[in-house]
């Protein structure tokens, strides 16, 4: 069974009187264990379907399954769960806590768990995140005292932090220089290879894009290729 | 548990900002400040009149006699003779809400030692409830007189420190034998210092001796003081009320005879007294120990229900509540300022939780896109309020009693902690908190995770 599934879904924001339709019937998947890239320029509506794929939003019509749930009839609280232990996210501007250690922000997202763990649990998965991702020396550190790359990289330790069934990265680089963004992507590979976290990163940049295994290619809210594995193929 | 993890997340977001914090907290902080010196303070004023009132006598009433007249002419209250140390034997016995009672026989005159004379404010028969009655049991020397001296009529006083000043100065009064309108009484005990009561009157120039020696040997004070009666003589004839009543009945002894009279001078107990004092329980069954007075001494005194009283019952609390009342008012004026510079401190914590709210709306978001539910967000800022709150409450209990400290101290003003005042100002730094603290956290807890994330 395919981590996501998507068929048929579709979107339309409510202006006023017009109603804009930004995805136009989506169909693809995901599977376990793969690094997908999400491309397609501004407006094309890879930011609303990573909206949904991110369970921020929800669908007009269509169905999405994560691991095999509807997630499209879930009410607000049983959404924030599911983005809680399913889904991490990297954000292009970081969006990390200010004036707050590397460790704390690393830790937030620890104290919106279903189940609850002690402080003294999450400050050591805190910690050994941290140390996966090289920055044992920084844990005290506040954002301002960090460099970009090491501020995204503690993006990433949070959004592991709760071990999500698969991580959303939306212009991951976009503002990083390009040394940097190459260490980023290299950190995402590793982290795929070596300890199987699906990743979809989203990106308007091939260069970006060819880093994972997948493109999914989007224009005006629709998929161009790229909707299913190399096996199934084709587009919607 | 959710409340305690959010508190310390309210906590650490509270601490990144602490200039904001402090400067926030200030107006409840002056408000709480204010609200305690001021309870502290009116409380201290009120201490003072209830001392000044209970060092009357707490929860006294006095019972008068009613008016005589003569013809038309009305003499005023207290000229009757209707009440007896029978009506207060029954008072006691018989009402349930009356702690002590005594009789007070007043008299007046010229009292002298040595070569000193002075004429007391007040000379007065009583017994040894009487400083029960009026909550004035201490003595610097000596002993009160006792029962026993009541039923002797024995010539035996006390006397205040006025008097003691006056007649003694340095000397010791105790043993020795002073004249009163002429009649030798000897000093067996001198009263602890009471000071002066509501109207300015020296208390400490009063001499107590037994009521019946004052009411038969030594003359009452509208008969002339100078009508000098044999101290030795007890074959006084003496105004016994025995026959007043009739429910009276038989007398106590059997008649006596002439010789038996002049052999055994027996004071006779039925007499009219000038006043009876009576010391309710407690204050609030003031209301009823009047109501079972009057109820029996009518009975007694055997008064149709048409009839007019023959008596008064007098109570204080008319006048505690008169002076009570007026430094109440102060109080609850003063409070009111305070609260509303309260209300003012609340409105100040929400401006500035509205502005934290805007200015972390992207914190927001990302809790939001983490997985914090829209009620973790809602609890996390209420918190935040009521921290900043109940700190400020509790920097203002502590600068509030700072402050009467220093007033206390400094004005000599009497202060009063009061713990009412810090419960409650607890509760309602809290209360402002969350009323205050609800609008902003129920605004951030409606974010939109999309939009608060895109937020700049």
């Amino acid at each position: 069974m395919d981590l996501i599934e998507l068929k048929d879904l579709r979107k339309v924001y409510h202006l006023g009187e017009i109603d804009v339709p930004v995805l136009n019937g989506i169909s693809l998947s995901v599977a376990a264990g793969e690094m997908v890239s999400l491309m397609g320029a501004s407006g094309s509506g890879k930011s609303t379907l990573m909206n949904i794929l991110g369970c921020l939003d929800r669908p007009s019509s269509g169905l999405y399954l994560l691991e095999g749930r509807d997630i499209a009839k879930l009410d607000h609280d049983e959404q924030a769960e599911i983005r809680n232990e399913k889904i991490g996210f990297v954000f292009q501007n970081f969006n990390l806590l200010p004036r707050t250690s590397a460790l704390e922000n690393v830790m937030m997202p620890l104290e919106y768990r279903h189940r609850r763990i002690s402080t003294r649990e999450s400050r050591e998965i805190a910690r050994n995140l941290l140390h996966k991702l090289g920055l044992e020396d920084r844990m005290h550190h506040h954002p301002s005292q960090l460099s970009g790359g090491q501020q995204q990289r503690v993006a990433i330790a949070r959004a592991l932090a709760n071990s999500p069934s698969i991580l959303f990265a939306d212009e991951p680089t976009g503002n990083l220089d390009s040394r940097t963004s190459r260490e980023i992507l290299e950190m995402f590979s590793r982290l795929n290879g070596e300890e199987g976290i699906t990743i979809m990163l989203v990106t308007h940049d091939a260069e970006v894009a060819s880093h994972a295994g997948r493109v999914i290619h989007i224009l005006d809210g629709l998929v161009v290729n790229g909707a299913y594995r190399a096996a199934a193929g084709g587009g919607a | 548990m959710r409340v305690m993890r959010s508190s310390g997340t309210a906590l650490r977001a509270l601490a990144r900002n602490k200039t904001r914090a402090v400067l926030t907290t200030l107006g409840i902080v002056i408000g709480i400040a204010a609200v305690i010196a001021m309870m502290e303070i009116g409380n201290g004023a009120s201490m003072a009149i209830k001392d000044s009132i209970s060092s009357m006598g707490s929860n006294s009433l006095l019972i008068f006699p009613g008016s005589t007249a003569f013809g038309g002419a009305r003499a005023g209250a207290g000229t009757g003779v209707t009440l007896t140390a029978d009506d207060k034997e029954a008072i006691l016995s018989h009402c349930p809400d009356v702690a002590r009672a005594s009789v007070v026989v007043r008299a007046g005159g010229q009292v002298v030692y040595a070569g000193r004379n002075w004429v007391p404010n007040s000379i007065y028969g009583t017994e040894p409830s009487y400083l029960d009655v009026r909550d004035w049991t201490a003595l610097t020397e000596g002993d009160v007189f006792t029962g026993r001296d009541i039923r002797n009529a024995s010539k035996v006083c006390i006397i205040g420190q006025t008097v003691k000043r006056e007649l003694f100065e340095d000397e010791s009064p105790i043993g020795r034998d002073i004249r009163i309108s002429n009649i030798s009484f000897r000093v067996v005990g001198v009263l602890a210092p009471k000071g002066a009561n509501l109207m300015g009157m020296d208390q400490d120039d009063v001499i107590l001796a037994p009521w019946t020696t004052v009411k038969y040997r030594v003359s009452n004070r509208r008969s002339s003081s100078t009508q000098a009666s044999s101290s030795s003589s007890s074959s006084d004839t003496v105004n016994t009320l025995s026959s007043l009543y009739p429910s009276t009945g038989e007398g106590l002894y059997p008649a006596l005879s002439a010789t038996q009279q002049a052999n055994t001078p027996m004071p006779v107990r039925f007499a009219n007294v000038d006043q009876i004092m009576v010391s309710a329980l407690s204050g609030e069954s003031i209301p009823r120990a009047i109501d079972q007075i009057t109820t029996l001494l009518r009975e007694r005194h055997r008064l149709r229900a048409d009839e007019e009283d023959d008596f008064t019952v007098r109570d204080m609390t008319e006048l505690t509540k008169t002076l009570t009342s007026t430094s109440t008012l102060m109080t609850r004026l003063l409070l009111i300022v305070a609260l509303i510079s309260l209300v003012v401190g609340g409105v100040g914590i929400m401006n500035i939780m509205l502005v934290s709210v805007t200015e972390r709306t992207r914190e927001i978001g990302l809790r939001l896109a983490v997985g914090a539910k829209g009620r973790d967000i809602l609890v996390q800022f209420l918190l935040e309020a009521v921290i900043l709150c109940l700190a400020g409450g509790l920097m203002g209990i502590a600068l509030g009693r700072g402050i009467s400290l220093v007033i206390s101290t400094v004005l000599g003003w009497p202060t009063e902690i009061s713990l009412p005042a810090i419960v409650m100002s607890v509760v309602v730094a809290m209360s402002v908190g969350v009323v205050f603290g609800f609008y902003p956290a129920w605004r951030a807890s409606r974010l939109d995770p999309i939009e608060a994330l895109r937020y700049e």
